[in-house]
């Protein structure tokens, strides 16, 4: 199954965002937070996301998803350090985090499609909140 | 000529220069960023002092690696991967290495403005790095085409890079948070741009005659 890696610039907002997926998908989705730095400052860390990637890693696709800003290059910067095999299966989706991540888990757990995981964590920019 | 253990010294003058110059950096920030370019850059340097003893039997390629490593896993700003990636894009041009020349010189500093521009996916003239770094590589070329030294060829290149801060001042920020102010950002000098300086300043004033 898909795992995924939550890259905040707050340790807590990416726990926190894992805390409340994994309640969603009843830990059936691998997941992992790597958000704020080592010394607990406001950050991101590309070693702390690559060793991520490889904790949810069981050979399928890996989703990263991130806020915003250095995140993104911090993320980019992680694949560098990644073997060529596990690159290719790393996927950066351009979702909101929140509601990205959730729609995201919730999918890899009722399909193994990549592409079609990704395209609904992105769709959920569209999600209209309140009816 | 930059023998292997010349480099630890500038590399150990870099990390002392930053840390005098972190609140400066911090205030640069602080004016049209997030206010964290100092303390980042500064803790990212702590790190690098500390790994510097490690690396004194290295290669000039293997440190030069080893520190962006280091600075893309402690710096945590936009810092991070972006000096991160210059210091290993310019490890790589350099593996085995133990001195270098001033075309090695060159080398290193068109990989690391390489790495930068990749990572960043940014241009001259966006308020970056970028606009203290290629005018300094520009005047670093121009002054060895022309027969200079190596001392003085990175003296041009730190001037240069003086005018590139300058010239942020005139421009509009469209990479990171400063990119929210649009032309407020204006008449404040980008702090990406300031430490690229300082470090260039510090590697021309630690290459010998």
């Amino acid at each position: 199954m898909a795992g995924i890696v939550v890259v905040s610039h707050s340790s807590k907002i990416a726990e926190g965002i894992v805390e409340l997926t994994e309640q969603m998908t009843q830990g059936k989705v691998k997941m992992k937070a790597a958000g704020g730095t080592n010394d607990g400052r406001i950050g991101t860390d590309a070693v702390k996301i690559q060793e991520a990637i490889l904790e949810v890693d069981d050979g399928s696709a890996i989703l990263i998803f991130m806020d915003l800003g250095s995140a993104i290059m911090s993320a980019e910067t992680a694949l560098d350090f990644l073997e060529e095999e596990v690159k290719n299966r790393v996927i950066l989706v351009d979702a909101p985090l929140v509601e990205g991540v959730l729609a995201g888990a919730i999918q890899a757990t009722i399909s193994s499609d990549t592409d079609e995981i990704k395209r609904t964590a992105e769709a959920a920019r569209g999600l209209n909140k309140i009816q | 000529m930059i023998t292997r253990d010349r480099l630890l010294k500038i590399l150990e003058a870099i990390a002392e220069e930053i840390k005098n110059q972190k609140q400066f950096l911090t205030d640069l920030d602080a004016a049209i960023g997030d206010g964290d370019h100092g303390i980042n850059m500064s803790r990212g340097f702590e790190a690098v002092l500390a790994k510097l003893p490690t690396l004194a039997d290295k290669d000039i390629g293997s440190i030069l690696k080893a520190i962006g490593t280091t600075l893309v896993s402690t710096v945590g700003g936009a810092a991070g991967p972006l000096y991160g990636t210059a210091f290993m894009k310019a490890g790589q041009v350099m593996v085995d290495k133990m001195e270098l020349d001033a075309n090695d010189l060159k080398k290193v500093l068109q990989s690391a403005l390489e790495g930068i521009k990749m990572r960043g996916k940014a241009q001259k003239g966006e308020k970056t790095m970028i606009d203290a770094i290629e005018p300094a590589l520009d005047a670093y070329n121009k002054a060895l085409e022309e027969g200079l030294s190596m001392k003085k060829a990175m003296n041009n290149a730190v001037e240069a890079a003086r005018e590139g801060v300058e010239y942020t001042k005139t421009i509009v920020a469209t990479k990171g948070r400063a990119n929210y102010l649009g032309e407020r950002s204006i008449g404040h000098q980008d702090p990406g741009a300031t430490s690229s300086y300082l470090m260039l300043r510090v590697v021309s004033e630690n290459i010998e005659e």
